[in-house]
């Protein structure tokens, strides 16, 4: 493969080396989140279901992110992560009665350990190579949720049924308000860990890896256990997604997790915007929506529709939808000091 | 409701007529029905790797459309919208949400698919919504105590399994059975009920059991191996493509076993042509819908209007899919099952007059199959016919089954 | 030993189709530096206008050769019309425009030919000669064309200009720029031959498999998979890593116990994989050397 992708983010660059936000970036942080909270008592509890959606998405196209577009390295095998994530909240709710708020660290961790360990072999293959890997992984994950040793757990081709929690503390919200928050929560607390770990020198670390790997190993970077903790700490992330997802969605079978989740992932990872964290919004939000949109430009087709969203999203946001803000504020603001 | 039918058919006249008729009584109307509109909601693949299913889409929406042509259901436009799941569970959640919240359909009709399906009962069970005439043969669908607002529509698979089972216990206690299924659970629900029809015989009976995955390029690799089993019964649970494959390779590596072959791939047209018809001679089947190329239905009465209303409505459409048939039948009994309700168009209402269906004739369905429901039986067709393919067409044999 | 010569050579016969698939993944590899993830649809669709010139009465080797040229011609303005503007802005964003493209070729074929499977002819005759029973006539020809196909490839890279050409506009393309290629139409080139090949792979996939939309899905990813194994830098190698996958498919399902049909994918890709870890080239690929 080619030199890797070199996102140009002078606003990430700015927050690796752990400036400060400017007041109008805090303005529009404090803004979107506001939106945010604000957002489920205008729309409906259907709309409402949409945005948890695409806040669970966001979360596991961070997780992707970080290690493609930090770390240089592919995969097209993260649904397989989120696979684990969400068998393990489905498990520990329908088999161990556990409570749902448990189950999110509890896939985290056991993505944690299964990245890490998948990343390990993963250390020797570059490129293509990590790509096949990992393309593996997600062709060979619904045949082993099948597997018929461990159906009395994951119920085999059938899958795992579970109930929807209520919200607690008689809190006047529905159900579907309450996991809304329940998500927006959990992605906040994960966005915050992330920009905490990508501006200091880890974050440094994994882009003079994804940059040039030779030179980081030369300048004292553990390469190998970056890359692998990279990919644990990845896993993590589309792992706490996955298990999100399974109690948004309340149901878990083999079928929800083939091979198109993880191309969806990438597709949502550079459409958002490639190494960059409020681009990963943008990618749950394109997992979401873009498909409901082709469909309705054609009935016959979507899938040709959706094909050219991709192809016109490169076309004319190359760095995605991220870069695309932020090449426009640029311009904005030149002009503004200009004049 | 032949009668209605025809009335309708005849005039609009004799529709007014009939709406008058039942005037007298209030109309009570559920959500996304007016005076004027029926909304129904429908989720089918369109994209996706199982964007093949799309066809029956576009099967039913132009059964609604003649259905609008000619006037409509008692003087009601169906509104159809259909809408894309890629057959992923999580989109089939969301789609259907779509359709009750927001779009406020009466009800789903025809979802297609066990996982999918499967996702959505709880839902559509709660929200108190018709999930009418699933298109999927999975057994679970008629459990009227658990999931009072969901039916299937086709015969349930593990019911076809057994006679298939039973046959061979009558016919061939001694037979040696290698099986080939796909590894999900439709695949699953007929290798389960044929083992349960065989009962007690089947440790003995079923000497090899193979599966492969929809993403398996063939299943030659299997069908050697269940060939060397030593079987001399081979039952094939396989979607189209595969059974296509399955029929052709044991007949070109000279096993020469007695075949069962499930229904899903029993289109003359779509498998066992592509298959070679010389080499599907002697199969084995359970039919209960009429096979547009089959030639023994050529001047049959319905399939002309079949072949009339396909080349009004979807020209130029490959006519050897069976599932345009399929789309046509299944499209008729949600038609009858909405005259029948009158203008008594609420959810419940809907579930009372799909649960007791009594001996409707459905077009297309093969003589001697109708659909039946009561209010404990949510299986609206369960009788089929055993029907041996002789080279060019399905030969029926033996009564109509119906397994209770 | 009857079940394990019938399954090695299924697996050699199915292999060869993976052999076809992995010489136009080196093909597009060679000329582009890439892996194009359409190219299996891409097949899909030039089997289809083979279908459509056969259908409309055009005798087989004529559409054979009609269906190479038109998805050369195709190949060619796909990379000059929709890869092109992307080109040079990113890896990943070239693998969205090919998940694009997939998607794009796989929902118009089901939209123009509809879903339900086609027969497609074989070229070949109805029997082997010698009195083989093991392989099938239609395998015997395609592990042939597959050969003839390589000698191609092989002689294209090895011994014409412009092949040479091509290779040194993928692999460097600013210091081929200035020894004067037009590195921008060698990889429209690139792009219409792996294109040709690709129709080729599919016209021998479809009698087999049956022709439709979906059909190329699992048979790319072995190809890619049987390319890598061999290595992608040798067309040879990745011929005969189809081969190994083919056979290695079969032999993991049929005698490695508790596994079965059920798992025999996952495991054929774990050895493939494990292959890898230990030789990250492929069996028989160059080892590029890095410099910083």
């Amino acid at each position: 493969m080619a030199a890797n992708p070199k996102p140009d983010t002078r606003l990430l660059a700015a927050l690796a080396s752990g400036a400060k936000l400017s007041k109008l970036q805090l303005a529009g942080l404090a803004l979107a989140l506001a939106g945010a909270l604000a957002l489920p008592w205008f729309v409906s509890d259907y709309r409402t279901f949409q945005y948890t959606l695409a806040i669970i998405y966001a979360v596991a196209v961070l997780g992707l992110n970080i290690l493609t577009g930090y770390n240089g390295q592919f995969s097209l095998g993260h649904g397989a992560f989120y696979a684990i994530g969400a068998y393990t909240a489905a498990i520990m709710m329908e088999q161990g009665g556990m409570a749902y708020y448990w189950t999110i660290p509890a896939a985290g961790l056991a993505c944690l350990v299964a990245g890490f360990l998948f990343g390990l072999p993963a250390l020797r293959l570059e490129g293509l190579y990590l790509a096949l890997a990992t393309f593996a992984l997600s062709v060979a994950t619904p045949q082993l949720l099948k597997y018929n040793a461990i159906a009395p757990w994951t119920g085999g081709v059938q899958g795992v049924t579970i109930i929807k929690p209520d919200p607690p503390f008689g809190l006047p919200v529905s159900q579907d308000q309450w996991l809304y928050y329940f998500s927006l929560a959990v992605m906040l607390v994960m966005f915050v860990c992330a920009w905490n770990l990508l501006r200091g020198r880890t974050g440094r670390a994994l882009k003079a890896i994804r940059d040039n790997p030779i030179a980081a190993s030369a300048m004292g970077v553990n390469t190998a256990l970056y890359k692998s903790l990279t990919f644990g700490v990845s896993a993590l992330y589309t792992g706490v997604a996955g298990a999100l997802g399974a109690i948004a969605i309340q149901f878990v079978a083999p079928d929800s997790f083939n091979f198109f989740l993880s191309v969806t992932f990438l597709v949502g990872v550079v459409i958002g915007g490639l190494a960059s964290i409020p681009g990963a919004v943008f990618g749950g939000v394109v997992i979401v929506f873009i498909p409901n949109f082709a469909e309705q430009v054609s009935k016959a087709a979507p899938w040709a529709i959706y094909g050219m969203f991709l192809i016109l999203f490169m076309y004319f946001m190359p760095t995605g939808i991220w870069g695309f803000i932020r090449l426009l504020y640029a311009r904005f603001t030149r002009r503004r000091r200009a004049g | 409701m032949k009668f209605h039918k025809r009335l309708l058919v005849g005039a609009a006249a004799a529709a007014f007529a009939l709406g008058a008729g039942t005037a007298g009584a209030a109309k009570m109307y559920g959500p996304g029905v007016t005076d004027t509109e029926i909304k129904i909601g429908h989720i089918n693949p369109y994209s996706g790797p199982a964007s093949a299913y799309g066809t029956i889409g576009k099967g039913i929406a132009a059964y609604w459309k003649m259905v609008n042509d000619k006037g409509g259901i008692n003087g009601r436009k169906i509104d159809f919208i259909s809408l894309d799941d890629g057959y992923s569970p999580p989109k089939t959640v969301e789609q259907a949400r779509k359709l009750v919240e927001q779009e406020q359909v009466l009800l789903i009709f025809q979802s297609l698919g066990t996982p999918t399906n499967t996702a959505i009962h709880k839902y559509m069970n709660a929200k108190k919504t018709p999930q009418l005439f699933v298109a999927t043969g999975a057994g679970k669908w008629g459990d009227p105590k658990h999931f009072p607002w969901t039916m299937g529509w086709q015969p349930p698979y593990p019911a076809e399994a057994k006679v298939y089972a039973a046959y061979l216990l009558k016919n061939k206690p001694n037979a040696k059975v290698g099986i080939l299924y796909q590894n999900d659970d439709y695949g699953k629900d007929y290798l389960h009920g044929f083992i349960a029809g065989l009962g007690s015989k089947a440790k003995k009976m079923v000497v090899a059991q193979e599966s492969y995955e929809v993403t398996d390029p063939t299943i030659d690799s299997q069908i050697i191996k269940l060939k060397d089993s030593g079987a001399d019964t081979f039952f094939n649970i396989t979607t189209p493509k595969f059974a296509a494959q399955a029929i052709r390779k044991a007949y070109d590596s000279g096993w020469k076993p007695l075949q069962f072959l499930n229904n899903v791939s029993q289109s003359v047209g779509g498998v066992l042509k592509p298959a070679g018809l010389d080499k599907s001679v002697g199969l084995i089947t359970a039919v209960y819908i009429k096979e547009a190329t089959d030639p023994q239905w050529q001047n049959d009465e319905d399939m002309k209007a079949w072949n009339a209303w396909m080349d009004k409505y979807l020209p130029g459409a490959d006519k050897t899919s069976s599932f345009y048939t399929y789309a046509y039948a299944v499209g008729y009994t949600m038609e009858q099952v909405l005259k029948g309700a009158g203008d008594n168009l609420t959810r419940k209402n809907i579930m009372k007059v799909a649960s007791h269906l009594k001996h409707l004739k459905v077009p297309l369905l093969l003589p001697g199959v109708d659909v039946n429901t009561s209010p404990t039986d949510f299986y609206p067709i369960q009788c089929e016919q055993l029907s041996k393919f002789d080279g060019e067409k399905w030969q029926r044999f033996g009564n109509v089954i119906c397994p209770k | 030993m009857d079940l394990f010569l019938q399954q090695t050579f299924a697996g050699l016969a199915f292999g060869g189709i993976y052999a076809c698939v992995a010489l136009a993944v080196v093909m597009i590899y060679q000329a582009t530096d890439h892996l194009n993830f359409a190219q299996g649809e891409m097949a899909m669709f030039s089997t289809y206008i083979a279908y459509t010139l056969l259908h409309h009465g055009v005798p087989y080797w004529w559409a054979f050769l009609l269906a190479m040229a038109i998805s050369f011609v195709g190949g060619v303005l796909v990379e000059r019309i929709i890869v092109r503007p992307v080109e040079g802005t990113g890896v990943l964003n070239e693998v969205i425009v090919f998940i694009g493209l997939l998607a794009i070729f796989n929902s118009m074929a089901g939209w123009i030919w509809e879903y339900t499977i086609k027969p497609f002819p074989s070229p070949f005759p109805k029997h082997v000669p010698f009195g083989i029973t093991f392989v099938g006539p239609h395998d015997f020809g395609v592990i042939g064309i597959t050969l003839v196909v390589l000698a191609a490839v092989f002689l294209f890279f090895r011994f014409t200009p412009i092949g040479l050409a091509m290779r040194a506009a993928a692999q460097n393309p600013d210091s081929a720029r200035l020894v004067g290629i037009r590195v921008g139409w060698m990889l429209a080139l690139g792009w219409g031959l792996a294109a040709a090949i690709g129709a080729v792979a599919g016209m021998m996939v479809a009698p087999i498999v049956f022709l439709e939309p979906n059909m190329m899905g699992g048979i790319l990813l072995y190809g890619f998979a049987g390319a890598l194994l061999g290595g992608i830098s040798n067309p040879v190698g990745a011929v005969a890593g189809g081969f190994m996958v083919g056979v290695l498919e079969n032999l993991v399902g049929t005698y490695v116990p508790f596994i079965g049909s059920e798992l025999k994918l996952s495991v054929a890709l774990v050895l493939i994989v494990s292959v890898l870890v230990f030789r990250p080239s492929g069996l028989f690929g160059y080892v590029v050397v890095k410099r910083v």
